[in-house]
């Protein structure tokens, strides 16, 4: 039973639910079984989340763990640092280049980390400038769906299994920029390879 | 194939069922169960003042002979227990079920207890999904048990059930006639003289129902090539089927009664019987009431808290694969109270007069963590307003800090409003803040009774808040804007200095996710001086320099409401 892992982090109202559901629907389109595993309530107002993905033959869990993620999309730089034991040997980490500062860092009681970026680039980690990849797409808040399309150049779904679950799922006004924001992510990925 | 998320599923069950009645509370991770149900056709559902109302009102069309679907999250089924206990006794009309979602991990909850242990009291049958096809298929199959054994139905799942998607095959709605209604008092008048016999028809059912599990095709073995042999159920199948895939499982879709022959026929047929469930004993503790051996893990499984597989390996003495470690230098992240919360002001004022702060549950919980750090308690929904008057009992004719209760306005309808007339009535004192932000935020923005808005958006009708506090008879009635930090500060003080009496203050300015209207954002100027006063706010648009202590502001949060401005001695924080 061997599936694909997909951990996605950040901040609670970043966007990671729906960039799950998204890429689950890639998944299903594929032919593939899938589970996509959420938190809701308190944790959605600003707390550190994840969202897990599994897709395969079969998936029996639908939670990540300790050295088993494949992929680690994360939607922001300290939250990757937080999530990074969950990593598998050798699986890749697309993080959003972006550094929120959480409310204990905001009021001085804790320090982010000073090295953020620099550690994660030592795990060999793609740093995805989404936020300006999004704005120039035409759409500030597609950065999900850029980090999807950072996302889809890891994993070998064909680019119309995206484009035809993204154009379903998100709102019709914002079809064209978010598939913009899907190719720019993508785009930005196989470049810099 | 649809990818439906547990709760999407036991709704659709629900409607493929005939089921045209919904009733609940809102509650994570249970939520959106009913609010799917609600936006297909040909149903009714509505939310109810809280889950004893939802249940009795289910019970009442399940009577009326209509197929009735409650749901809510596990501590709302200590709520319900009352109507749910004898409803094992009168048994249903047409057919009842119950959902009892379960948040083991507490990622939204005040406790983790195992809904199990209500079924095995109730004597209510309980089905265990372990993902949303099964949540489809159980939930449907539920209705016609429920109506063959005239009893409700419990599903119980939990997050990893509720919120997990999964591919599911949807089918079509059955006919349901719904069932002709008869007086009957002798099984629907649970006096002593009818209800002595409905117990006698309760433990014949419970013994049809335990012939049944033995047969009933929920139960599955999966035989495995090792020695091992787990009994479990639910979400935690799926980590044990992960995790072990050499093991022999008994899958047990019906938790409640057990299958005690199916039971012991798998502990012969495996050399090694484990039971393998979170955050409980129930399961463990039944099948060794069985009459077999479990064992005990080679390793510790936690007895709190969610599996995974990696714990359910780890239980059996096997390694995680190779990984990083864990960082312990990153600064936490807990949830805050958004920018432009009306709730802020509040805390942070009571916080200023050291006031004993008896708090409940919603959003406004956030105010117990710093730096508003503003809450003494919080147990249960209602418990603010009725261990306010505790405190001013224990506290009665001495000097103490002023004694506050906090409570928003859909846990005020839920069962705050019950706690305050028995205060009323006592004739006890203290202060009571309703924070009324006009709906029910924390578990996604629904109606209550005093906003008037209804489930299925049907024309209703907003409850007058201080209308039905001042009928209680509390004289002093305010009502007072949150975001105006001197009204607020004035509110608190002549509330709270009045010490005999008992004042209702009632803050009201809807929640910012419900308007989601932005002012211009506001800016720090030069004459800050860094003195961190709007810091104490905890604002997540605020931050502090940590080497000057000048504060900034994120014009990308700050949403324009002006709160931090009132507390800028220095007038250093100005809109743009």
């Amino acid at each position: 039973m061997s599936a694909t892992t997909v951990l996605l982090c950040g901040v609670g109202g970043q966007g990671t639910i729906l960039a799950a559901d998204l890429l689950a629907r890639a998944a299903l389109a594929a032919g593939l079984d899938v589970k996509v595993s959420e938190i809701h309530g308190m944790a959605q107002r600003g707390g550190a989340v994840t969202t897990v993905v599994r897709f395969g033959d079969e998936v029996a869990s639908m939670v990540s763990d300790l050295g088993c993620a494949d992929i680690i999309v994360s939607f922001e730089t300290t939250e990757a640092l937080r999530n990074q034991a969950q990593l598998k040997a050798g699986g890749s980490l697309v993080v959003n280049d972006e550094a929120i500062k959480s409310l204990p860092v905001l009021t001085g009681k804790a320090q982010m980390p000073a090295r953020a970026r620099e550690d994660l680039v030592g795990l060999g980690a793609l740093l995805i400038p989404a936020e300006r990849l999004a704005r120039e797409a035409g759409n500030v808040k597609a950065s999900n769906v850029v980090l999807l399309g950072a996302l889809s150049a890891r994993l070998d779904f064909p680019v119309s299994a995206w484009e035809d679950t993204i154009s379903r799922r998100v709102p019709p006004k914002t079809v064209e920029a978010n598939l913009a924001a899907f190719a720019a992510g993508r785009a930005f990925v196989l470049n810099e390879a | 194939m649809e990818l439906l998320s547990g709760n999407e599923a036991i709704a659709q069950g629900a409607w493929e069922a005939g089921a045209t009645i919904g009733v609940a509370y809102p509650g994570t991770p249970s939520t959106e169960t009913l609010e799917c149900f609600g936006r297909k056709e040909g149903v009714y559902a509505e939310w109810c003042t809280n889950e004893k109302v939802a249940v009795e009102v289910g019970l009442g069309a399940s009577a009326a002979g209509a197929r009735v679907i409650s749901t809510m999250k596990h501590v709302g089924v200590n709520v319900a227990a009352d109507p749910l206990f004898t409803a094992a006794y009168t048994g249903v009309g047409g057919g009842m079920v119950i959902l009892a979602a379960d948040d083991p991990g507490m990622y939204s909850s005040q406790n983790e207890q195992d809904s199990h242990y209500y079924a095995q009291a109730a004597h209510v049958p309980m089905m265990d999904p372990a993902d949303s096809a099964e949540a489809l298929a159980f939930t449907r199959d539920a209705f016609e048990f429920s109506e063959r054994f005239d009893v409700p139905f419990m599903i119980r799942s939990s997050v990893r059930v509720s919120h997990t998607k999964t591919p599911v095959e949807v089918g079509e709605r059955a006919a349901f006639e719904p069932k002709p209604y008869e007086k009957a008092p002798q099984k629907w008048v649970m006096m002593p003289a009818f209800a002595k016999p409905r117990r006698k028809v309760q433990l014949e059912r419970i013994e049809d129902l335990r012939a049944w599990v033995e047969e009933c095709p929920y139960n599955v073995v999966t035989k495995g090539a090792g020695k091992v042999g787990v009994i479990c159920a639910g979400a935690a199948y799926q980590h044990v089927a992960e995790a072990l895939p050499e093991a022999s499982v008994l899958k047990l879709g019906v938790t409640w009664p057990l299958p005690a022959g199916k039971i012991r026929a798998f502990a012969e047929s495996v050399e090694e019987l484990y039971v393998v469930e979170e955050a409980s004993e129930y399961l463990a503790s039944g099948v060794a009431a069985c009459g077999v051996d479990v064992r005990a893990f080679p390793r510790e499984l936690p007895r709190d808290g969610e599996l995974s597989p990696g714990l359910v390996r780890a239980a059996f003495g096997l390694e995680a694969p190779e990984h990083l470690p864990a960082r312990d230098d990153l600064p936490g992240r807990p949830p805050a109270l958004c920018p432009g919360c009306p709730h802020r002001l509040v805390f942070k004022e009571l916080t200023r007069l050291r006031a004993v702060v008896t708090g409940d549950i919603g959003c406004y919980t956030l105010g117990a963590l710093p730096p508003l750090a503003a809450m003494d308690t919080c147990v249960d929904m209602g418990a603010s307003v009725s261990m306010a008057h505790g405190f001013e009992l224990a506290w009665a004719g001495e000097e103490h800090r002023p004694v506050v209760a906090v409570i928003g306005d859909s846990t005020f309808g839920h069962s705050g409003l019950s706690s305050l007339i028995s205060t009323v009535y006592n004739c006890g004192s203290g202060t009571v803040c309703i924070l009324d932000n006009r709906t029910t935020a924390m578990t996604g923005r629904q109606g209550n009774p005093f906003n008037g808005v209804t489930l299925q958006q049907r024309p209703s009708r907003e409850l007058d808040l201080e209308g039905v506090v001042r009928a209680l008879g509390v004289e002093d009635v305010r009502v007072v804007d949150p975001h105006d930090m001197a009204a607020v500060r004035t509110a608190l003080k002549e509330a709270t200095s009045a010490a005999d009496e008992l004042s209702v203050l009632i803050f009201r300015a809807p929640c910012v996710l419900l308007e989601r209207k932005r002012r211009p954002p506001y800016a720090v100027s030069a004459a800050c001086t860094g003195c961190g006063v709007c810091t104490t706010l905890g604002c997540p648009a605020i931050a502090r320099d940590a080497e000057t202590g000048t504060a900034s502001i994120d014009a990308g949060l700050c949403i324009g409401c002006g709160q931090c401005a009132q507390y800028c001695r220095f007038d250093a924080i100005v809109a743009e």
